[in-house]
C-alpha cells in the first residue's frame, strides 16, 4: 500500500514538474502572470510530493519490505536501521530519486524566496529548473524506478524486474536481501553522496538564473549573479565537502594508503568543482567591474553540464566499460540530456552575445583582473586535462579498439605544473590592486612576503633535507599562506592604529565587517592546507611491506612496528574478522597499540581491509594487514605507509566550510555591498543609490 | 701449461664474484623483497579489477601476478622487461602511465596544446581590451573611466572650481 502511494507520488511529481516547466515558459513568453503564478505553485508542490515518495521508500527499507527489488538489492536483516536509511542512496534507483528530491528542494526554496527584484527572471528560472527536475524524476519513473518488483516468468531462469506483473509471471519475494555493499558502510560514504548531490544539484540555481537572464535579456545586469551568489557558494561548499569526504572514505576503506587516486569517479566530481571555482572568481570581476560577462555565462553552463556529466559517469559506469552504456536506457538518456543542455545553453548564449557588453576596458596588464583571467585559464586547463584523461580510455577503445589505462602518473604530471602556477597566483592576487598596479609597488609589497616564505622554506628544507624535490612545493604553500595571513595582519594593524582597538577586537571586527573578503581568505587557507597534504603525498610518502612472525618487527621512517598477535572472530553484521595486534614504537617509546583488520563479508563474498592508523598533525602511520598463514603464530604480512601532512586535508575541509559560512552569513547588507562594490553608481539602480560607506 | 695458467687467474675471479653476490644477497635479505615487487607492481594496473593498481589489489589473481613479478625479478629480469611482458600478455591497459607513442600520445599532447591555445586566447582578449575599439558605446565617456565619481559629485566639483576661479 505504502509502496503504491510512493510510486503514485513519483508519477504525480513528474507530471507537476513537466507542467511547471511548460506553464512557466508559456507565461514568460506570452507575459501572462497567471500562468507564471500557477507554474510557481506547481514547482513548489513537486518537493512535498517527492518527499512522500522518498518517505515511502525509506519506510520500505526500514521495514525490509523485500517485495521491492531495490530494498532486496541494498538492505538486509543484519543492517542497523541507520544503515537501512542510508541505503536510500546506496544503489542506482534510490540515488536517482534522492537526487531528484534534493533538486526539487533547492528549486522550491529558490522559488519561495522573496522576489522583490529580478521578477522578470522568475518564469524562466522555473522553466529551466523544473525541466531538469522533470528529467531526473522522469528517469526515476520510466528507467530506474525504485518501486519495481521481482517477477518469476514461467520457464525463465533469471528474475525479471518490472513495476507491473508481466503476463503469466509470479511475484517473487526474497526472504533476505543482499545488503548494502560493505565498502559503503563508512561515515564518509554515508555522508559523501548527500553532500555531493547537494553540490551538484545546488548549481542548478545559478544555472537556471543565468539562462533566465539570457532569455529575458537581463544578462547585461548583474542581478542574476547577486541573487545567486549565496546559492553558488553553498553548492560549491557542499561539493568541496563531498570531495573531501570521498577522499576520507578512500583513505579509511580502500586500503591503498592515499586519499586521491585520480579514479574516473573522483575526476567526474573534481571537474565541476574546478569550473565552479573559476565561476565563483570570474563573477567577482563581473560584479565589481562589469567585465567578463560572457565568460561567467560559459563557466556556469560548463559547471552545470559537468555536474550532469559527473552523475552520468558515476551512475552508468560508462568509463569502466563502453559496453555498460548500452545495457540500460539510462546512459543514452543522460547523454542526450547533457548534450541538449550544453548545446542549447551555448547557442542561446551565442544569440545573446550583443547583449553582454563589457562595461570597462582592462586598464593595466598588471592588475587583479589579469590575475583572475590567468587563474580562470589555469582552472580550465586543469579541467580539460582531467576531462581528457578521464574520457581517453573510452576514445581509445572506440578509435583503435585497444583498452588503455590513464592512471595517476598522467594526472600528476599534466596537472601538477598548473596547480603550482595557481598557488603562485593565490599568493600574488591579493597583493594586486583592481584596474592597474605598478611593477615596482608590487615588488615592494611582495618582497617581505617572499623573504618570509623563503625563511620558512629554509626551515622546512632543513627538516626534510632528504627530499629536495619537495622544497619547491613547500615554498609555494609557504608563500601563498604567508601572503594570505599578511592580509589578515595588515587589516588588523590598520584597525589597531586608526581606531586604537586591541588586536583581538580588531581581528573580530575586521573579519565581521568584511565577511565576504575574509571568509574568502579563510577558504584560501583551507585550500592551502589541502595543498600541503598533496605535497606530502607527492614527495614524502614512504611505504614498506614485510612478512613477520610474532615478536618480529619492521621499521619505517624512525618508527618500529612489533607484531604481537593474530586472531579471528565473527563480527556482528555478517562479517568474519581477522585482526592483528601490533605495537608501534618510536625510538624506545611505546606510542600505540594498532589493530589492522581484514573483514570478510560472507554474503557479499567481499573482503574489506580496515587500516589501523596512528595519526598526528605531522604524519600518519597507516598499517594494513595484507595476508597471513594461519592465525596465531604463523607469518603475517603487513604493509605500512607513512603519510605526512595528511590530516591537514581534513582540517582544510573544515576551514573551507567555516570560510564559506562566514561569507554567506547574512549581515548588514548595505555595509557589505558598499564596501565591496567598486562600480560606478550611475550604473546601479535606485535601490543602492542611497547607501554610503 | 699455458691454458692452465689462464685457469688460475679465472678461478679466483669467479669465486670472488660468487662471494660478492652471496654477500649482497645476505646484506639485503632475500632478493626480491615485498618492496621490490611492489615498486614494479605500482606501475601496473590489475588486469581484472577496474582502476586498481596491482600493488594494492587484494584479489587472488593479483596475488598470483605479484608472485609472478617476484619470480621474474628473482630470475634477473629488469623492471622494463617485466612491464613489457605484462603488456604483451594483457594489453596496454595494464600500464598505469599511458605510453607516449602512437595514438596514445594524444592523451599527453592535447592538454598542452589546449593550454597554449587558451593562453593565446587570453593574450588576444587582453590586447583587444588594451586597445579600446573605436566605437561610441554608451559605456564609454567620463563615468566609465572614473567609475567612483558620480555625475552629481562631478557637477559639484565643477561648481566649486568655478567659485574659486
Amino acid at each position: 500500500m505504502l509502496n503504491d502511494v510512493g510510486f503514485l507520488a513519483l508519477v504525480i511529481g513528474f507530471g507537476l514538474s513537466v507542467y511547471a516547466s511548460a506553464a512557466a515558459a508559456w507565461g514568460g513568453w506570452k507575459g501572462r502572470s497567471t500562468w507564471v503564478a500557477s507554474a510557481r505553485n506547481a514547482a513548489c508542490l513537486v518537493f512535498p510530493v517527492l518527499t512522500v515518495s522518498v518517505v515511502a521508500l525509506v519506510a520500505a527499507l526500514l521495514r525490509l519490505d523485500f517485495r521491492l527489488a531495490y530494498v532486496a538489492d541494498v538492505s538486509s536483516q543484519a543492517m542497523s536501521p541507520f544503515l537501512r536509511v542510508t541505503a536510500l542512496w546506496g544503489g542506482q534507483q534510490g540515488s536517482i530519486l534522492f537526487w531528484a528530491w534534493l533538486m526539487a528542494g533547492f528549486v522550491c526554496a529558490a522559488v519561495l524566496r522573496p522576489w522583490r527584484d529580478n521578477r522578470e527572471l522568475l518564469p524562466w528560472v522555473i522553466a529551466v529548473a523544473m525541466l531538469t527536475t522533470a528529467f531526473f524524476v522522469g528517469l526515476s519513473v520510466f528507467i530506474t524506478n525504485p518501486f519495481e518488483r521481482y517477477w518469476l516468468l514461467p520457464g525463465a531462469q533469471d528474475l525479471t524486474r518490472a513495476l507491473f506483473a508481466p503476463r503469466g509471471a509470479m511475484p517473487y519475494v526474497p526472504s533476505e536481501g543482499d545488503g548494502l555493499n560493505p565498502l559503503l558502510r563508512h561515515f564518509g560514504m554515508i555522508a559523501h553522496p548527500p553532500t555531493t548531490y547537494l553540490g551538484f544539484t545546488g548549481f542548478v540555481i545559478p544555472f537556471a538564473f543565468a539562462i533566465a537572464a539570457l532569455i529575458a535579456r537581463k544578462g547585461q545586469e548583474d542581478g542574476w549573479i547577486r541573487a545567486t551568489r549565496r546559492w553558488t557558494l553553498v553548492a560549491w561548499m557542499f561539493l568541496s565537502v563531498g570531495l573531501i569526504l570521498g577522499g576520507r572514505w578512500a583513505y579509511d576503506v580502500l586500503g591503498w594508503g592515499g586519499f586521491w587516486g585520480w579514479d574516473p569517479v573522483e575526476n567526474a566530481m573534481l571537474m565541476p568543482w574546478l569550473t565552479g571555482t573559476a565561476f565563483l572568481h570570474s563573477v567577482m570581476i563581473t560584479e565589481k567591474r562589469g567585465m567578463l560577462k560572457v565568460w561567467g555565462m560559459i563557466l556556469i553552463i560548463l559547471t552545470y553540464s559537468l555536474s550532469l556529466f559527473g552523475t552520468f559517469i558515476t551512475r552508468t559506469g560508462v568509463i569502466g566499460s563502453v559496453h555498460a552504456f548500452a545495457k540500460s536506457a539510462l546512459g543514452p538518456a543522460f547523454f542526450v540530456f547533457i548534450g541538449l543542455t550544453f548545446l542549447g545553453s551555448m547557442s542561446l548564449l551565442f544569440r545573446r552575445l550583443p547583449d553582454l557588453r563589457t562595461e570597462h576596458e582592462l586598464e593595466g596588464l598588471l592588475s587583479r583582473e589579469t590575475a583572475f583571467l590567468l587563474q580562470n585559464l589555469l582552472f580550465l586547463a586543469i579541467t580539460f586535462a582531467v576531462f581528457w584523461g578521464t574520457v581517453f580510455p573510452m576514445i581509445s577503445e572506440l578509435v583503435t579498439g585497444t583498452k588503455i589505462t590513464v592512471g595517476p602518473p598522467y594526472f600528476k604530471q599534466v596537472t601538477g605544473p598548473f596547480f603550482f602556477a595557481l598557488l603562485v597566483l593565490m599568493g600574488l592576487a591579493p597583493l594586486l590592486a583592481w584596474r592597474r598596479h605598478g611593477l615596482r609597488s608590487l615588488a615592494r609589497t611582495a618582497a617581505p612576503l617572499l623573504v618570509a616564505s623563503l625563511v620558512l622554506t629554509a626551515g622546512w628544507a632543513y627538516v626534510h633535507r632528504l627530499h629536495p624535490a619537495a622544497w619547491a612545493g613547500l615554498w609555494l604553500v609557504s608563500f601563498a599562506s604567508v601572503a594570505v595571513l599578511a592580509e589578515f595582519g595588515k587589516g588588523v594593524q590598520a584597525r589597531m592604529e586608526t581606531r586604537r582597538e586591541t588586536p583581538a577586537l580588531a581581528f573580530v571586527r575586521l573579519v565581521g565587517r568584511n565577511r565576504r573578503r575574509y571568509g574568502g581568505y579563510l577558504v584560501h587557507l583551507g585550500v592551502l592546507m589541502i595543498a600541503l597534504a598533496f605535497v606530502g603525498d607527492a614527495y614524502f610518502k614512504q611505504e614498506t611491506q614485510d612478512t613477520l612472525r610474532v615478536g618480529e618487527q619492521l621499521a619505517i621512517g624512525g618508527y618500529r612496528l612489533v607484531f604481537e598477535d593474530l586472531r579471528a572472530y565473527p563480527g556482528t553484521d555478517g562479517r568474519e574478522i581477522v585482526e592483528a595486534q601490533a605495537s608501534l614504537y618510536r625510538g624506545g617509546k611505546f606510542l600505540a597499540a594498532l589493530a589492522p583488520r581484514r573483514d570478510y563479508f560472507v554474503v557479499q563474498e567481499q573482503p574489506v581491509t580496515v587500516p589501523a592508523v596512528y595519526a598526528t598533525l605531522a604524519e600518519d602511520v597507516y598499517v594494513l594487514l595484507v595476508g597471513w598463514e594461519g592465525t596465531g603464530y604463523g607469518s603475517t604480512t603487513f604493509k605500512v605507509y607513512l603519510n605526512p601532512f595528511i590530516n591537514w586535508a581534513w582540517l582544510g575541509g573544515g576551514a573551507i566550510v567555516l570560510g564559506v559560512l562566514l561569507s554567506v552569513f547574512p549581515g548588514s547588507r548595505a555595509y557589505a555591498e558598499a564596501s565591496y562594490r567598486l562600480r560606478s553608481r550611475r550604473l546601479e539602480g535606485a535601490e543602492t543609490a542611497g547607501e554610503s560607506t | 701449461m699455458r691454458r692452465l695458467a689462464w685457469l688460475w687467474i679465472l678461478l679466483p675471479l669467479g669465486l670472488a664474484a660468487v662471494a660478492a653476490v652471496s654477500a649482497e644477497a645476505q646484506e639485503g635479505g632475500e632478493f626480491p623483497t615485498d618492496n621490490d615487487v611492489n615498486a614494479v607492481a605500482r606501475k601496473l594496473y590489475c588486469p581484472v579489477c577496474p582502476n586498481t593498481p596491482l600493488d594494492v589489489c587484494a584479489t587472488k589473481a593479483c596475488q598470483d601476478w605479484r608472485a609472478q613479478i617476484r619470480d621474474e625479478l628473482a630470475a634477473g629480469w629488469s623492471e622494463e622487461e617485466i612491464l613489457d611482458y605484462f603488456v604483451a600478455q594483457y594489453g596496454e591497459r595494464v600500464l598505469a602511465e599511458p605510453q607516449r607513442r602512437g595514438f596514445t600520445s594524444l592523451v599527453w599532447i592535447l592538454p598542452v596544446i589546449a593550454a597554449a591555445a587558451g593562453l593565446a586566447g587570453v593574450v588576444a582578449v587582453v590586447r583587444g581590451w588594451k586597445a579600446p575599439p573605436k566605437r561610441a558605446g554608451p559605456a564609454s565617456g567620463a563615468t566609465a573611466t572614473y567609475p567612483e565619481v558620480a555625475p552629481d559629485v562631478l557637477a559639484r566639483i565643477e561648481k566649486e572650481l568655478e567659485k574659486i576661479a
